[in-house]
């Protein structure tokens, strides 16, 4: 019996191709905010979304050996860069993952492609990744500012919100996301009525929101995310804003900010994702798995994390076709050539311009009363299909895109 | 100052104590350019170009409070804004790398003149609090400003073609660039330390009122000091800035005129070696703790309390005062 399976094995083996038996080693670095307000977004969490694809792909592929490092990138651009380069040259890391903070992912981006490696941007927002500062190196995965501003900013538009005061988080994000959901906005027929930049990280919202406030729009959106978001529609509550009449948009939530501001706080609050834990059984298993790993039972993935996952399963497939992980820009086009398949996104596909495809979802945050158990942060209200979810390749402005 | 030499008219071993300095300053010099002409090969020369930039930053700082003893609380301002211009110059205005850390030499220079010419007036505390209001006045600039770029900084900023010849975008030139700038700017310092007009500034710092008494006018020599200071740490600013092609808030805020002053104690206030050892010792702490997150700034503040309760010369401090000698 065990000749029987040993030669079944050298069998398969060998038809799918000699070579493959050839040990291929990779290392992926995690380089994410550990230690402030994007951590419970991204950080430890996205380490242990990369643990969870790291195991299921090398208990299929057993010949590829993945070592997993990781680094706080602390929202400094400069601490990122240097991380990115030190990784890149000294560690011999053959792809960066996750990188909330746009700022930081901007930055590592031209790294990754001045040095030929590979960047699968989960965390970060700012559509200008895959827009006028697209490069062959980069793959920008789970979500951007253009689909944030489709979802959320239109459906609100259309159900009557339709002026609007923007409260901006003061740097690629912020002012990414600000500039397409005010496109979205007005495209719809709604009105911009102001705007006010805060810088990242702010505890103090009070003089920002007096501004919303005076405004009288009838939609204050948060363009920020992560602490800041929390901060301010806390900060808000004490306002009374909300008692007032005015609503806030939350354009970039996450079901840990969820989580952390409570239904009680959060509900009725429309939202964009691509992922939700709870959406069906795959997701909700995995949860379970990515529960266990980070060892916080009360925490639920966000779809950062999911997008890590995802990601690196995607790329560490590719790099096993090419039996090579050294050459970043082949690498990238394979992943491009390829169709993604996996637990969590299910299928999908990566564009030209290193955007990837697939369905994004219009929910509400439930009422405390709704919600049946831990966890049950949301209704469904629409879903938004790959084709229509992300801005059309033609009105990106990506070199690589026009020729 | 309480490890002041004593007084070599009454020491009888002042003429070899004296000859035994020179030498000491000299093999210590040497030993540093024998180490950063070799390290570069075991280690990475990217960190190493940012730790000559942080050490010449430490220095000048080291120039004001350890030789004229004043507390700048600011000095990011001079730093940051050098970075940001030298960036700006390079990237905006396709400058050389070499004009490009000029013009941002110039506007720390300028930028020190404004707020020297504001602080000195004002001793100790105050001297502090000036210092540190007008960096914060000038980082929130910073921060609404167009031109900077916010959060994200001036990013991919070329490296360019050092005279037009020269390309810096290989590394081995870059660093022989960033290591004679360093030396350049160290023995600048040493120079202006070891001056008549340094020795005035010394006197300054030992008793103020005896200097005037003396017929110096003590506000032209620190007002000069100042702003000798700010432009040295504007030349370490806009060379950061080309060598990590980057300039960035963390530059301009506040932390970074603490981190100076954590660099300049742990290295010895006062003595030349001291911040280029202090620089390196928190770099190096900084970068092998990476991985340990917020927790990299609670052993910061650690050795900062150790090295006040228990070293308080600093490394070199306490290396010269074990050996008699002056570093």
């Amino acid at each position: 019996m065990r000749k029987i399976l040993g030669l079944a094995t050298l069998v398969v083996a060998s038809a799918c191709g000699g070579a493959n038996a050839q040990q291929v080693t990779v290392k992926v670095g995690v380089l994410s905010d550990m230690s402030s307000l994007y951590s419970d977004i991204g950080g430890a969490g996205s380490v242990a979304a990369a643990k969870l694809a790291i195991a299921d792909f090398t208990k299929a592929n057993p010949n590829v050996k993945v070592e997993l490092i990781s680094g706080d990138h602390q929202n400094k651009p400069d601490i990122g860069l240097q991380l990115a380069n030190q990784w890149y040259d000294v560690e011999k890391v053959d792809l960066i993952i996750d990188t909330p903070n746009s700022g930081v992912a901007l930055a590592v981006s031209q790294t990754s492609n001045a040095k030929n490696k590979v960047f699968v941007v989960s965390g970060a927002a700012a559509s200008d990744l895959t827009g006028p500062k697209c490069n062959a190196n980069t793959v920008h995965w789970t979500y951007d500012t253009w689909m944030l501003a489709n979802g959320t900013g239109k459906a609100l538009v259309k159900t009557g919100g339709d002026t609007w005061f923007f409260l901006t988080s003061d740097y690629a994000f912020g002012h990414a996301l600000e500039r397409d959901t005010m496109a979205a906005v007005e495209k719809n027929g709604g009105k911009v009525l102001g705007k006010v930049r805060h810088p990242l990280n702010t505890n103090d919202f009070s003089s920002f929101l007096l501004q919303a406030q005076a405004s009288k729009a009838k939609i204050i959106g948060l363009a920020n995310a992560g602490g800041d978001t929390i901060n301010a529609i806390k900060a808000g509550a004490e306002f009374g804003i909300v008692k007032g009449g005015q609503k806030f948009a939350g354009l970039l939530v996450f079901a840990s900010d969820v989580n952390a501001l409570g239904l009680q706080t959060a509900q009725g609050l429309t939202l964009t994702e691509t992922w939700y834990w709870d959406m069906n059984d795959a997701n909700r298993a995995w949860t379970k798995r990515w529960q266990a790993e980070r060892g916080a039972p009360g925490k639920f993935p966000t779809m950062v994390q999911a997008g890590v996952y995802s990601g690196l399963t995607h790329y560490l497939k590719s790099v096993v076709a090419l039996k090579s992980a050294t050459d970043g820009k082949a690498v990238v086009a394979q992943m491009k050539k390829t169709p993604t398949d996996d637990a969590l996104f299910g299928k999908g596909s990566i564009r030209v311009d290193g955007r990837k495809l697939h369905p994004a979802y219009l929910l509400e945050v439930k009422a405390p009363s709704e919600s049946k158990y831990p966890g049950d942060f949301y209704k469904l209200r629409a879903t938004i299909p790959a084709d229509e979810a992300f801005r059309p390749l033609k009105d990106g402005n990506c070199p690589m895109a026009t020729g | 100052m309480e490890q002041r030499l004593s007084d070599p008219a009454a020491d009888p071993h002042a003429l070899q104590r004296s000859t035994l300095r020179g030498n000491a300053e000299s093999i210590g010099f040497a030993i540093m350019v024998a180490a950063l002409v070799v390290t570069p090969f075991f280690t990475y020369p990217l960190f190493l170009m940012q730790a000559m930039c942080f050490a010449l930053f430490a220095c000048a700082f080291n120039l004001l409070i350890g030789y004229v003893g004043l507390l700048s609380f600011g000095h990011a301002l001079y730093f940051g804004w050098a970075s940001y211009l030298s960036a700006y110059a390079a990237k905006a205005w396709g400058f050389t790398p070499e004009l490009a850390i000029l013009t941002g030499t110039a506007t720390a220079a300028l930028c020190g003149l404004v707020a020297g010419l504001l602080a000195i007036r004002r001793q100790g505390i105050y001297f502090a609090m000036i210092t540190l209001a007008l960096a914060q006045m000038m980082y929130f600039f910073a921060l609404q400003a167009k031109f900077t770029g916010g959060e994200d900084g001036i990013q991919a900023v070329p490296r360019g073609h050092l005279f037009g010849v020269i390309d810096l975008r290989n590394e081995a030139a870059m660093y022989v660039v960033v290591l004679v700038i360093f030396l350049a700017g160290f023995l600048f310092i040493h120079r202006v330390v070891n001056s008549p007009f340094g020795e005035v500034l010394k006197a300054i710092r030992e008793n103020e009122t005896r200097a005037i008494s003396l017929g110096y006018r003590t506000d032209r020599y620190k007002l000069i000091a100042f702003v000798l200071s700010a432009t040295l740490a504007g030349v370490a600013g806009a060379t950061k800035a080309i060598v990590l092609q980057l300039a960035s808030l963390t530059d301009v805020n506040w932390p970074m005129s603490g981190e100076v002053v954590l660099m300049t104690l742990v290295g010895g206030l006062g003595t030349i070696f001291g911040p280029v050892v202090g620089s390196f010792v928190i770099l190096v702490m900084q970068f092998k703790l990476a991985a340990m997150g917020e927790w990299v700034l609670v052993i910061q503040g650690v050795i900062f309390v150790a090295c006040v309760l228990l070293f308080r010369r600093g490394v070199i401090g306490e290396i010269a005062n074990w050996l008699r000698i002056r570093l």
